[in-house]
């Protein structure tokens, strides 16, 4: 099954490469990976979409804290989390389907960014599956080019992920028991 | 604050981290910094090739308890400790890699003798850095030794750009403590999961205790006796736990996996309860996973939490420092008694003798085992034992029984043929008190043969016992055994290692009877500086017991219990 992953990573220089090259040398498959700064200096956030069962992600999850720049590792698979990703598309826009391809942005809540005689940039932002709705109602309407950001993810409520500030090691200590 | 430039930052650090030797080998990359060697207090092991180096500073590192220090100047030379990196990463030994970089201007231009040495040893280093100002050199240096050594050891790689060796900066040493944000190694167990575990303890009638390097890593060789004998619990090591636990006790069981004693192996399968300490289920000690232990309930302790369930699936995982770890059990360990268990593990030993070779009777032939177990007598069993990776390594891990720990160093993991003769020198260089001897192939030893010179030009002493059996044996072993006795590319032709000797300035000698081992170890061990025995053994001998790969435990091949070369003289015709 498909896994969200959120990790807190050193701002340093390879550091996604080291986080990506684990990924590869250990057998797992990344369906996306975001990166970006948090609300705390010196800190970047990771969001990893990974397919593989409860104790494949368990392992992977392990082996992400013996990377040193790793600090924090969290899976929001299983807790109610907010997730986004946003996509940029570029529709064909003549103006026989003009009004078309806008009632659809409007339907969906997005948002056009750039306008020329032919064409329009739309912006959306959601979870996948809205935007994945989204491309197959405008995909008959003329999909010249889309990017996507992968996914973003955050949990529900008040506590914040930080890393606990110090004692007994990072606090990972695996799976207590065996089922 | 003085001004100094990176290359004396570079000694300086090393100077406060207790380095007292570096292996390694100069060039146009690490120029500036071997230059400013000359102003220290070091001593500089120049090698015959960057492989030696790496295995020099892991045999260094293993013998002393140190951390063991290799340099080596950028692209061929640091491609040429990728070997040796790896093996420190997969047996968890603390060494610290210094290499030189091209120019930080030059970097990404392809430059002469650029390559890109942190992204080639980012998957066999613990941890590896790249700097490029001279700013950042003490720091990292200082982070880079703290990580080789604290937590799980491994190697770290400092890869430093020729400029930021040459500029300048005013800097200080400074020892305030290291704090890294992601890198806090859980040293305390979990007291809830030790509870878990003695209520385990309790019920089991037939514990067994898997020892691991772990155990010499963490120093718990007291803690894992006193807890073998209060909870009377036999004690079998993996190829790297040799010497965590006196051969000679009573509870030793020996080694288990694919060359481990028979009874060891049958022993595991049938054990209600396996207590695992600082070892990580390789798939050389388990076999098949689906069969391995069955019946067994499983502790695991290990330092790393990324061990805990990886290979096998445990009841309970305690992470933290072994020695502490068993510490916490000790202080609630009542005294037990499995004395059914232990009686029934005897009788599966007695069994097993039988087909020792060693109870053979003579038939005029030299066998491996002869010369190790001869070689363990008449050192009294006190000799620190490094070996190569193959047949010899394997019989030298059976026949040679040590009773002290740090007296056994081995290739485990990566299997590394050509590690015995460098990390040998190491070892020496660690212990210059120790009798060394280095017990190598035919085969792994020319692999850095070439370190012989290396020995002589430091007047390092090590004896060399290489158990010459004409192939690749253990490669011919499982040619015999799995491809039908098609012996490709096996049987091997060697110089003669005598004048091989001779040519370096060392002394060497051939054995091909058994009345002349004792004669050549104790030749060996009167003669100063480097000795060489090419003992002549017999050639199609093989190593048993022996779980064939991804096989279950107790399906050993075993010894024939008769005379072997008359068996094999038959199955011939």
């Amino acid at each position: 099954m498909r896994h969200t992953l959120v990790a807190l990573v050193e701002d340093k220089p390879g550091v996604l490469n080291r986080v990506a090259s684990l990924f590869r040398r250990r057998a797992f498959n990344i369906e996306s990976l975001t990166v970006g700064h948090t609300e705390q200096p010196g800190l970047s956030r990771m969001t990893i979409v990974v397919d593989g069962d409860d104790i494949a992600i368990e392992r992977l999850i392990a082996y992400l804290y013996k990377l040193v720049n790793v600090v924090h590792v969290e899976d929001l698979t299983h807790v109610p989390a907010v997730t986004r990703d946003l996509a940029m598309i570029k529709v064909a826009a003549p103006p026989e389907t003009r009004t078309q391809v806008m009632q659809v942005v409007d339907v969906y809540r997005a948002r056009i960014v750039d306008v020329t005689s032919q064409s329009l940039i739309i912006e959306v932002t959601g979870d996948e599956e809205k935007i994945e709705s989204f491309v197959e109602v405008l995909r008959p309407l003329g999909i010249l080019e889309m990017v996507r950001t992968g996914l973003l993810a955050m949990s529900r409520g008040g506590a914040p992920l930080y890393p606990p500030p110090n004692g007994n090691g990072n606090g990972h200590h695996a799976a207590a028991s065996a089922d | 604050m003085m001004k100094r430039t990176g290359a004396q930052i570079v000694w300086e650090t090393l100077m406060r981290e207790g380095v007292e030797v570096v292996f390694g080998y100069p060039g146009g990359a690490n120029l500036p910094i071997y230059d400013a060697m000359l102003d220290y207090p070091v001593r500089h092991v120049l090698v015959r090739h960057e492989q030696g180096a790496a295995h020099m500073a892991d045999g260094y590192a293993r013998a002393s308890g140190k951390v063991g220090v290799a340099m080596a100047t950028s692209g061929p030379g640091a491609t040429n400790l990728v070997t040796g990196i790896a093996t420190a990463m997969m047996d968890s030994s603390p060494v610290v890699f210094l290499t030189g970089q091209v120019v930080s201007k030059f970097i990404g231009y392809d430059a002469f003798q650029e390559t890109d040495v942190t992204g080639i040893t980012l998957p066999i280093t613990k941890h590896n850095y790249l700097v490029t100002r001279v700013e950042e050199l003490g720091d990292t240096l200082r982070e880079a030794f703290y990580i080789a050594r604290t937590g799980r050891p491994g190697p770290v790689l400092v890869d430093i750009a020729k400029d930021a060796q040459q500029n300048s900066t005013d800097w200080e040493y400074s020892d305030r403590p290291i704090q890294l944000r992601g890198y806090r190694p859980n040293r305390h167990p979990l007291s809830k999961q030790v509870e878990q575990a003695l209520e385990m303890l309790s019920t089991a009638r037939k514990p067994l205790i898997l020892a691991g390097r772990g155990v010499l890593l963490s120093g718990a060789m007291r803690e894992l006796r006193e807890f073998a004998e209060r909870a009377h619990v036999p004690v079998a090591v993996t190829l790297l736990g040799i010497g965590s636990f006196p051969a000679s006790h009573p509870l030793s069981l020996g080694m288990m996996g694919m060359h481990g004693e028979a009874w060891v192996n049958q022993a595991i399968q049938e054990s209600d309860l396996l207590l695992a300490f600082g070892m990580r289920f390789d798939d050389r000690v388990t076999g098949n996973l689906k069969t391995y232990a069955p019946n067994a309930r499983k502790i695991h302790l290990d330092i790393d939490p990324a061990e805990i369930n990886k290979n096998v699936r445990v009841d309970v995982g305690i992470v933290g420092d072994l020695r502490e770890s068993l510490q916490t059990f000790l202080e609630h360990l009542p005294q037990m008694d499995h004395s059914d268990w232990v009686e029934h593990i005897n009788t599966l030993k007695g069994e097993s003798a039988v087909r020792d070779i060693q109870y053979l009777p003579p038939d005029g032939h030299l066998y491996a085992a002869h010369v190790i177990h001869d070689l363990w007598r008449y050192t009294g069993g006190n000799a620190l034992v490094v070996t190569d990776v193959g047949q010899h390594q394997m019989w030298a891990a059976q026949y040679y029984r040590h009773d002290q720990p740090f007296q056994w160093i081995t290739s485990g993991g990566l299997g590394t043929m050509g590690f015995g003769l460098p990390a040998a020198i190491g070892a020496r260089i660690a212990r210059p008190d120790a009798e060394v001897w280095a017990i190598v192939g035919d085969g792994g030893f020319q692999m850095t043969a070439a370190e012989l010179s290396t020995a002589a030009q430091e007047g390092v002493k090590v004896n060399v016992a290489i158990i010459n059996n004409g192939f690749l044996g253990m490669v011919r072993q499982w040619q015999e055994f799995f491809y039908d006795r098609r012996y490709a590319a096996t049987p091997m032709r060697s110089p003669d290692f005598v004048k091989l000797a001779e040519a370096h300035g060392l002394t060497g000698l051939r054995v091909w009877r058994r009345e002349e081992v004792f004669d050549a170890i104790q030749r060996a061990r009167e003669t100063d500086g480097t000795v060489v025995i090419d003992f002549r053994v017999e050639q199609e001998d093989s190593v048993y017991p022996m779980v064939p790969a991804g096989a279950d435990l107790h399906n050993m091949i075993r010894r024939p219990v008769r005379n072997p070369l008359v068996e094999t003289a038959q199955d011939e015709m």
